[in-house]
């Protein structure tokens, strides 16, 4: 499943690049990308696991930059 | 400017007039000298440490939260590490009773440390919204037409067949067909070109243009998630997230880069410490090297730089899919062309009759053979011929070669070469380029129609171009070899393979692609050429509105039907693609270059702080270059 989220509040490109990074990681997910530009990211992972994936992929984001929010 | 953004520059207005009165105070006065005693470093110290605060306090709390959470290369803690370190120093030369000074030093870093962030981040925002404002062709509401009523809504809701009324000055909410009124379109949000088009009944229109001169009624053909503004959208927002490999290549090099400076940092605060004996230098160079660790400006400036490339390239009508798509299309090399409906028109027109004198008669009889085939050519025919004729004639039509018409006493052959030796009828076989469609009555030839298909002007403008800058041209076409011929002489197009059934062009093309090392583009009207644009690096597609097929299967879509568009897409890619390099060497050599003056103890940390700044704003700068024409 394709997923587009709205990153808000992302001001750090390498921090864009290290939470794309990690978020690739994160097993079942196939394929993550973060356009730093367009603060989108771009999420494809398995269907089932969807919600615990995505609460994994917030758990990243704050880690990396604690005032960003997904949407 | 954002509200954060204000209180910043706010932020930043005060902490550098205090900072420059702090430090011009010290410069006449010497503020260590204000008291006496083993304690007088005190006063200099809290004074910049105010300033140091004021200035710093939202990076020491990401600093300690990145801690906490285990990103120790994280550029917060990194210029924390590096400020105070630089305080300690200028402490432990202060308790020492060494001459003091250092102080203004470790606030400046995180002074142009602060300044760098706000140019770049209000550079990144201004990008941003005029890209946002380039694509603003989302509409944000319809009429809906309910009932004699009007009623005002999400152009989500409206379903397919519901009617809509757009006024003059509306942009068209959702792809459909004029059922009332009619008007002037403006598709200039689309195409980039301004050029208005008339729609009546029975016409459709796309969404995403506007509505010049008079109100319509529309029947709702597509939804709106499905509609060509939707989709335009929606490709744009999603070009980004298809990374160029130089951008890859950055983020990989700052993965890196980060870490090693570090650890360089630590080396050289330690080891030639250890051998000299000589800490206070050694590690006040380390940290210099902590400054200028942390990647972000090359990091930012490029895929800066791509969005803006992409943003200007659709302004003008040329979608570009991906950053992948705008560097490799700044390779390719090699460009291969459909002929019918991309090099020409695809309109076909009578361009002779033979014998000259018995036109009239060649023509009526072609047109009995033919007036109720929906062929091109068929059409070109009775296009010419407007008189009536006898229609009591039984049709065959022989796929591949033509027409036969009978009546009791009459035989019409109509149709190419093959259907003329089929019949055994005498020919003299016509040397001219284009269709020949020989025309025989009662086993008798009777003469012969030329029919061609006329070349786009901007055909030559772009071929000759693309000769110019010395790539490989290729044409692929079904149509025979005279006629193809004749279109790659007229053109100039050295290279040209002909009667070529659709399977044939995907496997010349892919043997094209597997022997080319850079980069093959394939040029289609994105009609029945899906295959070929899909395996093609860059798959570029004509007049894309409207056509889900061509934008779905393509890597660049031109939205007006115009090949030039070709010729500045490329230069956009270019000239993006310049900056990227521009940009990436800028950064690395000033960067290594602060490093290696560092370590030698040439510079200070002034010149590391003011060279880290520097660049970062120098190659965003250099990426809104891109804007320019």
């Amino acid at each position: 499943m394709r997923k587009v989220f709205k990153l808000e509040e992302i001001d750090c490109a390498n921090c864009a690049a290290k939470m794309e990074e990690s978020i690739k990681k994160i097993a079942g997910v196939q394929d993550a990308s973060i356009s730093f530009m367009t603060q989108r990211l771009t999420l494809e992972a398995e269907e089932e696991n969807f919600e615990t994936i995505l609460l994994q992929v917030k758990k990243i984001i704050s880690k990396i930059e604690p005032d960003c929010k997904i949407k | 400017m954002t509200s954060k953004q204000k209180k910043n520059l706010m932020r930043i207005i005060v902490a550098l007039t205090l900072f420059i009165i702090i430090f011009v105070v010290d410069k006449f006065i010497n503020l260590a000298s204000v008291f006496n005693g083993a304690l007088n470093w005190l006063l200099p110290f809290s004074l910049y440490l105010a300033v140091y605060i004021i200035i710093g306090y939202d990076v020491i709390y990401k600093a300690l939260i990145n801690i906490k959470n285990g990103q120790i290369f994280d550029e917060c803690f990194l210029m924390l590490v590096a400020t105070i370190g630089a305080f300690s120093l200028a402490i432990y030369r202060g308790v020492n009773g060494l001459q003091i000074e250092g102080f203004d030093e470790a606030c400046a870093v995180l002074l142009f440390y602060q300044i760098g962030e706000f140019f770049q981040n209000y550079a990144v925002s201004k990008s941003r919204k005029s890209i946002s404002a380039l694509m603003d062709i989302r509409p944000d509401y319809a009429n809906l037409r309910f009932q004699n009523k009007i009623q005002t809504v999400d152009p989500e809701v409206v379903q397919i067949d519901d009617i809509i009324v757009i006024n003059p000055g509306e942009k068209v909410p959702l792809d459909g067909i004029v059922v009332k009124g009619e008007t002037t379109l403006d598709t200039k949000s689309l195409t980039g070109e301004a050029k208005p088009s008339c729609v009546v009944v029975g016409d459709s229109v796309i969404s995403g243009t506007i509505n010049l001169s008079s109100t319509i009624e529309v029947k709702v053909t597509r939804q709106f998630y499905n509609s060509t503004v939707s989709k335009v959208l929606e490709l744009v927002e999603n070009a980004s997230s298809k990374k160029a490999p130089s951008e890859k290549f950055i983020t990989k090099f700052a993965r890196y880069y980060t870490p090693i400076v570090v650890f360089l940092a630590i080396f050289l605060a330690i080891v030639p410490s250890i051998i000299t004996g000589n800490w206070n230098i050694w590690i006040y160079r380390a940290l210099s090297f902590l400054v200028v660790s942390c990647p972000c400006a090359l990091v930012i400036s490029i895929p800066l730089t791509f969005f803006s490339g992409i943003g200007v390239a659709s302004k003008k009508g040329i979608l570009i899919k991906g950053s992948n798509y705008l560097e490799k299309f700044s390779k390719a090399d090699t460009f291969v062309f459909d002929k019918t409906g991309t090099l020409t028109k695809g309109n076909f027109v009578i361009t002779k009759i033979y014998p000259e004198e018995k036109s009239e008669e060649i023509l009526r009889l072609a047109v009995i053979a033919e007036h109720d085939l929906s062929h091109p050519i068929a059409k070109s025919i009775c296009a010419k011929y407007q008189k009536d004729f006898p229609k009591n004639y039984l049709m065959t039509d022989l796929q591949g070669l033509g027409i036969v018409a009978k009546n009791e006493k009459d035989i019409i052959l109509c149709g190419n070469e093959k259907l003329m030796k089929k019949y055994h009828i005498n020919y003299e076989r016509c040397q001219e380029s284009g269709t020949i469609v020989y025309v025989a009555q009662n086993n008798k030839l009777i003469g012969y129609i030329v029919i061609n298909d006329e070349i786009k002007e901007e055909s030559y403008v772009l071929i000759n171009y693309l000769n110019n800058i010395k790539a490989k041209v290729i044409m692929l076409t079904g149509d025979n070899e005279v006629t193809a011929k004749h279109v790659a002489e007229e053109l100039r197009i050295p290279n040209y393979q002909a009667s070529l059934l659709p399977q044939n062009k995907y496997t010349y093309l892919s043997n094209v692609i597997k022997n080319n090392h850079r980069a093959v583009c394939f040029v289609g009207d994105g009609i029945n050429d899906a295959p070929s644009l899909m395996i093609s690096d860059i798959g570029i597609s004509m007049g894309g509105i409207g056509s889900d097929a061509a934008i779905e299967a393509s890597d660049i879509v031109l939205m007006k039907d115009d090949l030039k568009s070709i010729i500045e897409a490329r230069k956009i890619a270019k000239k993006t693609m310049k900056i990227v390099l521009e940009n990436i060497w800028l950064a690395i050599v000033i960067k290594v270059l602060i490093l290696i003056l560092s370590a030698l103890g040439i510079t200070n940390m002034w010149v590391a702080v003011f060279g880290d700044v520097g660049v970062t704003i120098l190659a965003i700068l250099n990426s809104l270059r891109v804007f320019l024409e």
